[in-house]
């Protein structure tokens, strides 16, 4: 039975002891079964393979022929874009900026949310559900809604245009999902346990050092990969409060290249591979913990 | 390199901090009254982060509509003016518009994209290989995405090589190619289209997960009782999944009010593509505060109604813990 779950519904359906010839029918059956999903599967990812070509081909050759030529001989492989790009001006120092608000910024606002998860999921206090239903509710407040008064905030204390000012920023902007999704996570772990800490005379600080913090990891992993990329990702964020300054982000520069470039953009392929290089990277090395930090905002709440 | 030092000293420092003002902070609670323990600590332990909240998201909520009347230097109380430009110029009421088509083809699609997709790799046995593949475009960022579906959408003068390869296509059947992204009756649709195919990767995963979850008895009987596939998935499987598509379909709804990057990069609003989130940056670095705090209040009130469907499933999953 229990082989039976792992194979698939439509294997299942037929089951065992069919005869060749049925075999061979249900196969055909199923042809236009396997075609739909290749047009998926190709549709999904021709393009991003295209662009990956396209961005160890030269920049000539890019807007003479299409990717695809490259796969016939002679391919005429070249780092040149990959040159081109890292040289121009301020391109390399961006990727380090990028790192130096994403590293600060993910450590900063996951400290901060779950200290105060565990006190939305373990303290009784009045109006945590009046505050609680404002954090569910700041979570779908688009930024764009926030942006005029932080930039001004920011401006006051002379912090606009600094790397500072967009740690604050993004922490700000990430802790109603952080808190709402710890909280839900640390309110599911075991009463006993902090119960039996209690009598033992384990102030709150053991208790969420020593307990909470160590059983949520799981949760604080996922978490932290998703918050990880969604900041390296940024653009609206980075580009309201950095737009103009020495430390852009990889990804404002990119952005910012391909609106004023307009013609001959082709070499900034190279760019867009090196942008994603991490997140397809921590995808495929990480893939359980991606998916469920991608997912867990919306299926368990 | 000053940068570096800072970097690395807030990444050591930040939770450092947080751990002395946890240590410290209930060394000097734990002296108190019991009573005015209770009352203090949870406070103490909320306010970082009901502090940022409030500092980064509530207070300029609340100034972004006071803004919304006043002039883009702010020293004018102008009434509705803001909101009167909005409605009536032909340029933001284009960006209305395009939003709504966000709205309504974004989120169909991608959610019966990963509907669709959902089901059929469920009857397949590469279907953990071919979720990768659909998946792969989430982890990508918008700015990748773009330059990804310039190349897609890639445009020459008829009659010379084309290197993008919609128009490639198009000219191995002998049609002539078409300049997706400056064409006013495609630019839309490509760009949303974008939207999608980096979207039904995580609809499709969520989708999946409760697809997971109906048992085969219940399609088994279905088809004892002679359904077809289709019939299946019409009346037994769509209906049983509704309670996910509801919630995936919401996520949805607010990505589309939110879209920024994509149209950003790939056409930066231009030919009618703007949307009310390209639409808003343009007035703020215009220094059009007034306005670009109007587009913002406009984006909000729409994106109201969904607010108040997540606080109210929150509510009900609160009353089942």
């Amino acid at each position: 039975m229990s082989a039976e779950r792992v194979t698939t519904r439509g294997q299942t359906a037929v089951g065992a002891g069919v005869s060749a010839l049925d075999s061979l029918g249900y196969r055909l059956q199923r042809l236009p079964l396997h075609i739909v999903i290749a047009i998926f599967v190709a549709i999904w990812i021709i393009p991003t393979v295209g662009m990956v070509i396209n961005s160890f081909r030269g920049v000539a050759d890019m807007s003479q022929a299409g990717w695809w030529t490259t796969l016939f001989p002679p391919h005429g492989f070249s780092f040149a874009s990959y040159q081109q790009v890292l040289n121009l001006e301020g391109v390399a120092p961006s990727i380090l900026y990028s790192v130096l608000i994403t590293i600060p910024a993910t450590v900063i606002q996951l400290a901060i949310a779950t200290m105060g998860a565990y006190a939305f999921a373990w303290m009784k206090f009045p109006g945590r559900n009046i505050f609680f239903i404002v954090i569910v509710g700041l979570m779908v407040v688009p930024i764009q809604m926030t942006l005029i008064p932080v930039l001004q905030i920011f401006k006051a204390i002379h912090l606009n245009g600094t790397i500072y000012a967009v740690w604050l920023a993004h922490s700000g902007y990430g802790l109603p999902f952080e808190v709402f999704l710890l909280r839900n996570y640390l309110g599911g772990l075991p009463r006993e346990i902090f119960e039996s800490a209690e009598v033992d005379g384990a102030g709150h600080s053991v208790r969420f050092l020593r307990i909470a913090v160590p059983m949520t990891l799981p949760a604080i992993a996922s978490l932290t990969i998703f918050v990880f990329l969604g900041v390296w990702n940024d653009l609206l964020v980075a580009l309201t409060f950095l737009g103009v300054s020495v430390f852009r982000p990889f990804t404002v520069v990119i952005a910012q290249l391909t609106t004023s470039l307009g013609g001959g953009w082709q070499f900034l392929t190279a760019a867009a591979v090196l942008q994603m290089i991490l997140p397809l990277a921590v995808f495929i090395a990480l893939q359980r913990y991606f998916v469920r930090g991608v997912t867990a905002g919306s299926v368990k709440g | 390199m000053e940068q570096i030092i800072t970097a690395v000293v807030a990444v050591v420092a930040v939770p450092l901090i947080l751990l002395g003002y946890i240590t410290l902070g209930e060394r000097i609670i734990e002296r108190l009254p019991e009573t005015l323990q209770a009352w203090i600590r949870p406070y103490y332990w909320a306010l970082p982060a009901v502090g940022f909240a409030t500092v980064f998201m509530v207070y300029p909520l609340v100034r972004t509509v006071f803004i919304s009347f006043y002039n883009s230097t702010g020293d004018k109380f102008v009434g509705w003016d803001n909101y009167h430009y909005f409605f009536t110029f032909p340029d933001t009421l284009t960006s209305l518009r395009n939003s709504i088509l966000w709205l309504v083809f974004f989120t169909f699609f991608s959610v019966f994209f990963g509907l669709i997709i959902a089901i059929l790799l469920d009857r397949v046995r590469y279907e953990s290989l071919a979720k990768i593949a659909i998946f792969l475009p989430v982890p990508i960022s918008a700015v990748a995405a773009s330059i990804i579906w310039k190349f897609m959408f890639d445009y020459q003068v008829p009659g010379t090589t084309q290197t993008g390869t919609l128009n490639a296509i198009l000219g191995s059947f002998g049609r002539d190619p078409i300049a997706w992204l400056i064409n006013l009756s495609t630019n839309n649709a490509a760009l949303i289209f974008v939207g999608i195919w980096s979207a039904t990767g995580f609809c499709m995963v969520i989708i999946s997960a409760s697809l997971k979850a109906i048992s085969s008895e219940v399609l088994e009987a279905a088809r004892i009782d002679g359904a077809n596939e289709f019939q299946i998935i019409q009346l037994v499987v769509t209906p049983l999944l509704w309670p996910t598509i509801t919630v995936v379909g919401t996520t949805m709804l607010i990505n589309a009010l939110k879209t920024f990057d994509i149209v950003y990069v790939m056409t930066n609003g231009a030919y009618n593509t703007d949307v009310i989130a390209t639409q808003m940056f343009r007035q703020l670095a215009g220094a059009h505060y007034g306005r670009a705090a109007a587009v913002g209040v406009v984006l909000f009130v729409a994106i109201v109604p969904l607010l108040i469907v997540n606080i109210r499933r929150f509510q009900q999953q609160e009353e089942q813990r």
